[in-house]
């Protein structure tokens, strides 16, 4: 019943996060990859002042952790599906969940402690906002 | 006289290649996409965490993503995502209303569609940014 109940959850995990991940995933695209200059105006002055804007940190570490754990979830999914040895399935699920869990915390904390502008670095590196006033 | 036409089958089998219908497909494409935009987001969660070292590590970083054959990749990514995230929509309506699924056939034409109507939408402004100037 316990292992019923955690699939009938998980099964209503990957249609909630997915409906809420295509609005996410396709405003990260155009502004990432449709907006002014698309991937080639990605460098640290675009990604950090993005990051400056709360609107925006929320926005990435609700992505982070939807896209993720969807993500991951997917592929328990497919290790339940084709992987019959008992031994090599938890190892599998295993790494799933310790790299989920890593990349969820180094990703979080890196939202939330990035210093827009950091001392010593060439300010034509750094957001405009760094060297105003 | 009657003339009688045998119908053909929807599905010739021949040899022992099974060639299913739309759903088959529709679910075969989810899981190879799935698949190929989990390993590309762990990637990318590594190589974003590098903002937080270095203003010009994170930019040397990113110009890897610059280049012509990366570009093209990101146009298969984003190909990858958006079937994903269309074919999604569709798993959640058939789920979720029986006129979906007496409708997935036509509904996974539709995916199809507006698959075609992003990507047009995308392509040219992504492989401009890409490979113009």
């Amino acid at each position: 019943m316990k292992l019923l109940r955690f699939d009938r959850l998980a099964w209503l995990f990957m249609r909630v996060s997915g409906a809420v991940l295509v609005v996410l995933i396709f405003t990260h695209l155009t502004v990432n990859l449709m907006q002014d200059g698309g991937v080639k105006a990605i460098d640290f002055a675009f990604v950090a002042g993005k990051l400056a804007d709360p609107f925006w940190q929320w926005f990435d570490v609700s992505l982070l952790w939807l896209a993720l754990i969807h993500g991951t979830n997917g592929m328990r999914v497919i290790v339940d599906d084709y992987v019959y040895r008992t031994g090599l399935k938890k190892v599998l699920k295993a790494s799933l969940a310790v790299s989920t869990v890593v990349l969820l915390v180094l990703g979080t904390l890196v939202i939330f402690t990035l210093d827009p502008c950091p001392v010593g670095s060439p300010a034509e590196l750094l957001p405009s906002f760094c060297s105003a006033g | 006289m009657v003339k009688t036409v045998a119908r053909e089958p929807r599905t010739v089998i021949r040899g022992t290649l099974y060639r299913g219908h739309e759903g088959m497909w529709s679910w075969v494409l989810h899981r190879i996409t799935g698949v190929a935009i989990y390993f590309f987001l762990l990637v990318h969660i590594l190589d974003t965490a590098t903002v937080r070292l270095d203003p010009e590590l994170y930019n040397v970083v990113m110009a890897a993503y610059k280049t012509p054959i990366m570009g093209l990749g990101e146009a298969a990514l984003v190909a990858a995502i958006v079937f994903h995230a269309f074919n999604g929509l569709r798993i959640i309506l058939v789920d979720m209303t029986a006129w979906a699924s007496r409708h997935q056939r036509a509904l996974f034409y539709g995916v199809l569609g507006m698959w075609a109507v992003v990507m047009i939408a995308f392509l040219p402004r992504h492989l401009m940014h890409v490979f113009g100037g």
